[in-house]
């Protein structure tokens, strides 16, 4: 079964907050499921499906449906850390396609800022097998990218300089955000200028720590029609679990590799097609890796790729991030995969900025990637289009 | 060995071997004596062909420095710890296994770096299993 075409995000809302001090997290994912909802032309009556992650306290989606007041027929607590809310949307799209609901609400809100929460969050290990035999040598969030920038740099010759570009072309990007959290150009010198967290990264090859959140409304074709807001279609989507491999790990790839050509292949399109790209930018490398797993280059030729202006909206071969992405504008709860969505939906909509709204976006691909690149994560990607 | 932080690890059934034979100073891993996997980390099957016949067997200890990181600066017990090293180092028998590299300036750390094991002890009784260069 493909869902190509049998699912439309009609809402979609960013918090604009970045600090948001004396506010419960469940206050949070209720004001971006009102801001979302609005967009969309509904209300919370409407709702028959709810999405939700690990940022959601207590029960997940049961907890947080009482506390919203949702009745409901479909729930799913899908985690996959930052690339959860994009296999919600997919999620979403399979069950609307199966009748099992028509409106499905998708929400992440999380307070690290207030909270004093680092770079990459805390992590929730619990008691998985894994924990004690990686948890206690000081493998921070960091270091793990670190790693995988490492060796992408030994099998490929990346440089530091390479990853700095993805980082000004996402800064250029934020100047036009008033909301983003850093709104500063940077050059590439001062992102190698910056503090080294654990080398080779930089303090600005990192993502922001802020509070915040963002909404989804994934619905049916049925509903889509009766709104008057212009929905986008979900045309394909992919997902790949990638782990150690008992202890055989490539770091230089991510699980896009598999997720990208799937998604491909049920919208019917190819790289080239994509007019703008979010991808998930916890750290500079991420994207790299990101990029060439996805086909936009030659595996290993990223950095090239990234140099010549290519990310640069709106007129770069393929402009990313045009919100500021990760880098510079939001990580929402430490894992910023719905303003991926949001963003490309923005684009979609021809509602981003005018200063990088990218002309004639017909086609436009997200990207998620949460937990690791050193060990294990979830890729998530979907290719959006416009309504016909 | 090292002044790195030692840990209260998750000893269980399935590990219990693996653990016992680091405070022997002996690095013993499952391996699979139905598709010759030895498998990392140690687990009652094998996630390669799904066997549970498994036999712990001794490694070598020797191995390359697959990828590695200089953290600046760890997080909680890590703060004072920095800079250290922390690496995938490939063990001879195919694994490659996160881990700390002790007892060498971080500067001098490279990948393909050959290292040997270290069981590092704390007057606690509490092991981990660090890796140095290779003499
Ligand atoms: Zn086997």
């Amino acid at each position: 079964m493909s869902v190509r075409g049998k699912a439309f995000i009609a809402g979609a809302y960013e918090h604009p907050l970045r600090t948001i001090p004396n506010r419960t997290v469940q206050q949070v994912h209720a004001e971006v499921a009102a801001g979302a909802l609005a967009d969309a032309g509904l209300s919370f009556s409407d709702v028959d499906a709810y999405f939700c992650a690990g940022d959601a306290p207590g029960f997940g989606a049961l907890s947080m449906a009482e506390y919203l007041g949702l009745q409901l027929t479909h729930i799913d607590n899908t985690e996959t850390g930052g690339s959860s809310y994009l296999l919600h949307v997919q999620h979403a799209a399979e069950a609307i396609a199966a009748g099992h609901c028509h409106v499905a609400l998708i929400t992440l809100a999380g307070l690290p800022r207030s909270s004093g929460a680092g770079i990459g969050g805390a992590g929730r290990f619990g008691s998985a097998p894994e924990v004690s035999f990686e948890n206690f040598f000081g493998l921070s969030i960091v270091a793990g990218y670190a790693m995988a920038a490492r060796r992408h740099m030994y099998e490929f010759g990346t440089t530091s300089e390479q990853l700095a570009e993805i980082k000004v072309a996402a800064a250029s990007h934020a100047q036009h955000n008033p909301n983003a959290f850093l709104q500063n150009a940077v050059t590439v010198e001062e992102v190698l200028q910056s503090k080294m967290v654990a080398d080779p990264l930089h303090m600005l090859d990192c993502c922001v720590v802020t509070d915040g959140g963002g909404a989804l409304v994934v619905v049916s074709p049925e509903v889509a029609r009766k709104l008057s807001r212009q929905s986008v279609p979900v045309l394909g989507t992919g997902f790949a679990a990638k782990h150690v491999n008992n202890g055989r790990i490539d770091l230089t790839h991510t699980g896009a590799v598999v997720s990208g050509p799937r998604a491909f292949a049920e919208a019917g399109l190819s790289p080239r097609d994509i007019r703008y790209a979010s991808i998930y930018d916890s750290f500079t490398i991420t994207v790299l890796a990101t990029l060439e797993d996805l086909g936009f280059c030659e595996k290993g030729k990223g950095g090239e790729f990234v140099s010549n202006g290519a990310l640069q909206a709106p007129f770069g071969k393929l402009p990313f991030n045009t919100d500021g992405g990760g880098l510079c504008n939001n990580h929402p709860s430490n894992r910023g995969g719905i303003t991926k969505v949001i963003e490309a939906v923005r684009q979609l909509r021809n509602e981003a900025h005018p200063a990088v709204q990218v002309p004639n976006c017909q086609f436009a691909l997200a990207h998620g990637t949460g937990g690791n690149l050193a060990t294990r994560m979830g890729s998530a990607t979907l290719i959006l289009g416009q309504e016909v | 060995m090292s002044f790195l932080p030692l840990a209260d690890v998750e000893i269980n059934n399935e590990t219990q071997p693996f653990w016992d034979a680091l405070h022997n100073n002996t690095l013993l891993l499952p391996h699979c004596t139905s598709c010759t996997s030895v498998v990392w980390y140690p687990r009652a099957h094998c996630p390669v062909c799904f066997s549970t016949e498994l036999q712990w067997e001794e490694m070598s200890g020797r191995g390359t420095i697959y990828s590695y990181s200089i953290v600046a600066k760890g997080n909680g017990r890590w703060k004072e710890s920095g800079p250290y090293v922390v690496a995938y180092v490939e063990l001879a028998e195919g694994p490659r296994i996160l881990t700390n590299i002790v007892g060498v300036a971080p500067s001098e750390v490279h990948i393909n770096m050959p290292v040997h094991a270290v069981f590092d002890t704390g007057d606690d009784g509490r092991v981990l299993l660090r890796f140095t260069a290779a003499s």
